[in-house]
């Protein structure tokens, strides 16, 4: 049996997802996700050692385009869409770190 | 009237457009406060599309098959300059710079957006109580949930403020507010509908299909927006299923099996009246000369497991977009990592966080195969399960949800409690096979009750023949 | 400290230990996933297009071209070319639009191959995948460094660009090799059009994972890896940097801790960005917007077929032409040389004296000189007819202009000069010049060296280099004797 979802799970979820929660949002979530995590619980019923995993409904493969040049978007309209803009470019805080 | 009805009088010149955009722009105004079933109405927008298909018959130009009949748009449709919000605060004030597929197809065709319909933020729950825009209530009670997340455009066509919506399904999202309005509602086969332009939940389930008054209303609707399309790596390279031209071919024949685990005994809540009426469909059928068994499906039940940690884990990357930096909300801090956070910690509701936590965790080093990798070898055996039982019978029946609709608030504090209403459309979409939602009777609430069809992938003709039968005895009972 | 002076290969009972990350942009003609252009440069944010936005709605599809390409590489570098699944690596960063990049995971397109330096030794190749480029983020304020920017600014003309990732085995055991590595990879890119491989434009970049052990013991050090190598110098200057650090932790008894390390140009070092502890969960899944990549046996068959010949055959081919190591083929395969040199030396041409022309005399290319006018003009030096000097004047005519080699020679009136006529001039300066020549009898070895240099140069001079110097120093060397 897989162990239960802690506090500290959530907070570091959180984390990774780029979330923050205050204590009794951590609280609540803690036990709303163990209730639905606890539900999976009964997948371990299961005999799944042969089993191949299915990522995708769809037994397509080798879907291409081809090399071709096709429309850009108009840069104006795309800037128009952004929270701050300088030197026709996004503009975001300091980043802190690089790229992972 | 039908949208086969109006857009046939369009063409034909005997009703103009216009008049049939004004008269449901009416309804919509006299309507939509209590219903609340739009996040935005585009009035002066559709009246210049209905002249504009006025303009083309006029000139004695096609306009196209549904020529002239209002359709509402589940807001997580892109359109081009229109906000497109999925009732959510990150997306505020976003314009998309391009049209969807469905919606150029649905433009193609002649027929003419109303507005863009709520949703539960980002088509996750089965209320349309998660907007940030405000509850929808059922046309039908508005004291009801009109189930979700497509709860907006069920909403609207039951209330009669458009004949015809597209929603979305990733669990049932199309069928679930279908069932709850008393409306049908189609969730195509995965790939059958062009995904191009809706914004993503979870990929490999997300599916956009009609929810329409009639069942031909919902065949014509299909036939318009389906076929491949090569903007979406995931389409099927052929056509649209012809559709209307199978209706009247009944089910004689046709071996049918009611899917045991999903409409027996007291299975995740399975309410009396809605076994009645699935029941009555089953003898329905078999009396329109189709053989009806029960029969058994076993790994269905594992389903809602498997989805609600599939769905999660495609949603968190999916939302992982929404960081303020390009596009929507931002709210400013002093560097990049705080205003993601902060942006994200004040744009999404509490259902989003709580399934990009809940996907987040289920894919982090050290749980990925507890939970992911087992989800998606249950999804295999969902796929095995199904094709042992299609090798047997053509379609399958059980229930479309499993209850009729529920007062608003009643599931709002247990999300375990809401998730339970997708236990029947959820392994549709985990196999990607079409499955459709046809109402059929009432519960003991006097609400109405849908009773799902499902069908193998691209096996929609043979679904929709026995939704034809199914309609029109639901109609005479 | 000089850490260029110190190279750690040459600390004493250390070897260090290096395998390179590789990423390359593939020459195609638009984006990995979208039809928007893949140009370099141009206007902040104009290469752009919903899906290299990272936009709601948007999907991903497959470049075919990108595919192919990738496969070269694959083929090219010895790879298994195998059915292949994109999975998404995620990861918060502005200049990635989806703040996931599209990569492939436990299914690359290309598995286990290798790869031969010019030296014979083969270096492993674990895996060369797709995947796609992020955007270009400029820091304002503070220097440009990204730790003390006021603020930042995102282009994402590049992100979507398609990338090759090609990650190496630990197989390399200094900073030469490195770098003969990277130049060797660079070469294959080129030559199979697959990239133009410009480090210093940002096409090619490389991350590196170094660690050091004593000599003689079998498992590996812990390694850092270090990124942000601009060029093949960095590459060189920062193993040799990270080698002597790490060995100099392990001897001053502390440890090595595995973590990404920054390499800095301006300062020499590398410094930490980074532990292990701290590295990033990236959560990776399969794509589920794309489909599997299942290239069929004739596709790949018909790629290789259209593969040009590569730099290990080039060097191979010289090598056994000219009856030499494939070291010696190196320069002149690297200058594009070969085709040229193999085909005189078929003709008849001395192998060692065309080598030579192609190394010293050719190393701006070859112009307008082919094969048989290149055999033909080695033979005529070889035969006597004309000096070193003059074959080097003439063969600068051939490369410009073209022609036969006998009439260029003819026009710039060059005509072998007769034995005897040499003799007499030769007499004549020993008589002019009796000091230098008592210098060049009696003199030690440098001083007859200086002397036959200072002959052979009045006999150039008093011909107009139409004199062949081996033969003055021939008949210095006989009369001396006599
Ligand atoms: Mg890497
Ligand atoms: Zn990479």
């Amino acid at each position: 049996m897989t162990e239960r979802i802690t506090r500290d799970h959530v907070a570091h979820v959180a984390d990774l997802a780029r979330l923050t929660l205050s204590d009794a949002e951590l609280d609540a979530f803690t036990g709303q996700l163990a209730d639905v995590l606890d539900h999976a619980a009964d997948l371990e019923a299961l005999d799944l050692t042969d089993v191949l995993p299915t990522a995708h409904p769809l037994p397509l493969v080798n879907v291409f385009r081809a090399d071709e040049p096709g429309p850009t978007s108009d840069r104006d309209e795309v800037l128009a869409a952004a929270p701050a803009v300088e030197e026709e470019q996004f503009r975001v805080p300091p980043v802190l770190g690089e790229e992972p | 009237m039908s949208a086969r009805g109006l857009a046939a009088a369009v063409r034909s010149g005997e009703r103009s457009a216009r008049s049939v955009v004004d008269e449901h722009l009416e309804t919509i105004r006299s309507g939509e406060p209590e219903i609340h079933a739009f996040n935005l109405v585009l009035a002066d927008e559709a009246l210049a599309a209905a002249d504009e298909v006025d303009r083309r018959v006029a000139a004695g130009e096609d306009p196209g098959p549904l020529a002239g009949v209002p359709v509402a748009l589940k807001d997580n449709l892109c359109t081009r300059g229109v906000p497109t919000t999925c009732s959510s605060r990150i997306l505020e004030g976003w314009l998309p710079p391009y049209d969807a597929t469905v919606v150029e197809r649905l433009a193609a065709a002649g027929a003419v957006v109303v507005g863009k319909t709520n949703l539960d933020e980002f088509a996750m729950g089965s209320s349309t109580e998660n907007s940030a825009f405000g509850v929808t209530h059922n046309p039908l009670d508005p004291t009801r949930v009109p189930g979700g997340s497509s709860g907006g455009s069920a909403a609207a066509v039951a209330a009669g403020f458009a004949p015809l919506a597209l929603g979305s399904d990733t669990g049932g999202s199309i069928r679930q507010p279908a069932a709850l309005c008393g409306v049908v509602g189609v969730k195509p086969t995965y790939g059958a509908v062009s995904r191009y332009g809706l914004v993503a939940f979870a990929s490999s389930l997300d599916q956009i299909g009609p929810l329409t008054r009639t069942v031909s209303d919902a065949a014509m609707l299909l036939e318009a927006i389906g076929g491949h399309d090569p903007r979406d790596s995931t389409s099927i390279p052929e056509p649209a299923a012809s559709l209307t031209e199978v209706l009247d071919r009944g089910v004689e024949g046709l071996r049918i099996g009611v899917i045991e685990e999903l409409s027996g005994n007291g299975l995740e809540g399975i309410a009396d009246d809605v076994r009645s009426r699935l029941g009555e469909a089953a003898s329905v059928l078999d009396t329109a000369g189709a053989t009806v068994e029960t029969t058994s499906v076993p790994s269905t039940v594992y389903g809602l497991s498997a989805y609600y940690v599939i769905a999660p884990a495609e949603a968190s990357s999916n939302l992982a977009r929404y960081d303020g930096v390009r596009y929507g909300l931002r709210i400013d801090a002093p560097n990049t990592g705080d205003m993601n956070t902060a942006t994200r910690t004040a744009g999404f509701g509490n259902e989003v966080k709580r399934r990009i936590m809940l996907g987040t965790y289920a894919l982090s080093a050290g749980y990925y195969d507890a939970y992911y990798g087992k989800s998606q070898k249950v999804r295999t055996l969902i796929v095995q399960d199904f094709a042992r039982a299609y090798e047997e019978f053509d379609l399958l029946l059980c229930p479309t949800a499993p209850t009729t609709a529920f007062p608003i608030g009643e599931k709002t504090a247990d999300p375990m409690t809401m998730y339970l209403n997708d236990v029947c459309t959820i392994p549709s979409n985990l196999a990607g096979h079409p499955a459709m939602s046809v109402p059929f009777g009432v519960g003991d609430d006097g609400m109405p009750v849908g009773v799902q069809i499902l069908a193998p992938a691209m096996g929609e003709p043979t679904m929709f023949q026995a939704a034809a039968v199914l309609e029109s005895a639901g109609s005479r009972s | 400290m000089n850490v260029e002076a110190i190279a750690p290969e040459t600390v004493p009972g250390w070897e260090t230990v290096i395998g390179l990350e590789v990423h390359a942009e593939l020459a195609t003609a638009t984006k990995l996933f979208s039809s928007a252009p893949n140009r370099f440069g141009g206007q902040p944010n104009t290469n752009v297009d919903p899906v290299s936005l990272g936009l709601p709605g948007s999907l991903p599809v497959l470049n075919e071209q990108a595919v192919e390409l990738a496969i070269r590489v694959g083929l090219a570098l010895n790879c298994q070319v195998q059915r292949s699944v994109f999975s998404r690596k995620n990861y918060f960063y502005p200049d990635m639009p989806k703040d996931f990049q599209i990569s492939q995971y436990d299914l690359p397109i290309n598995g286990e191959g290798w790869l031969e330096l010019p030296d014979g030794h083969r270096v492993g190749i674990e895996r060369a995948h797709l995947e796609e480029d992020t955007g270009k983020s400029t820091h304002v304020g503070g220097g440009g460094r990204i730790h003390e920017a006021g603020y930042s600014l995102v282009d994402y003309n590049r992100a979507g660009v398609p990338l090759i990732e090609i990650v190496g085995a630990p197989d390399l055991r200094s900073a030469e090799e490195a770098r003969s590595y990277v130049a060797e990879l660079r070469a294959i890119l080129v030559t199979i059009g697959a990239s133009d491989g410009k480090m210093e434009e940002g096409s090619m970049r490389v991350d590196c994972n170094v660690s050091v052990r004593p000599v003689g013991q079998a498992e590996f050090g812990t390694r850092c890896e270090i990124k942000n190598i601009n060029s093949l110098r960095s590459l060189g200057r920062a193993i040799s940097y990270e080698a002597r650090r790490q060995v100099d932790l392990i001897t001053s008894g502390e440890r090595v801790e595995q973590q990404t390390r920054h390499w800095n140009e301006d300062e020499g070092r590398t410094h930490k960005l980074r532990s292990k502890e701290e590295a990033y969960d990236y959560r990776y899944f399969p794509e589920p917007d794309l489909v599997p990549v299942e290239p069929s046996d004739e596709w790949i068959d018909a790629i290789r077929a259209a593969l040009p010949m590569l730099p290990r055959e080039r060097r191979l081919r010289l090598a056994e032409a000219a009856s030499i190591d494939t070291s010696a083929a190196a320069l002149t395969v690297e200058r594009g040389l070969d085709d040229l040199a193999v085909d005189a030396i078929a003709e008849g041409a001395d192998a060692p004296r065309v080598l030579v022309h192609a190394e010293n005399n050719l190393a701006d290319g070859a112009g307008r000189l082919d094969g048989a006018s290149f055999a033909a003009l080695v033979k005529m030096e070889t035969g006597g007819d004309l000096t070193a000097t003059q074959t080097k004047t003439v063969l600068a005519t051939l490369v410009a202009e073209g022609g036969e080699p006998a009439i260029v020679a003819a026009d710039l009136g060059f005509e072998a000069m007769d034995i005897g006529e040499m003799e007499v001039l030769v007499d004549r300066l020993i008589a002019e010049h009796p000091d230098d020549w008592t210098a060049f009898i009696s003199g030690d070895e440098q001083e007859r060296k200086k002397k036959s240099g200072f002959f052979v140069g009045q006999v150039m001079k008093a011909t107009n280099g139409k004199a062949d110097g081996r033969a003055v120093n021939e008949l210095l060397a006989h009369r001396a004797r006599s």
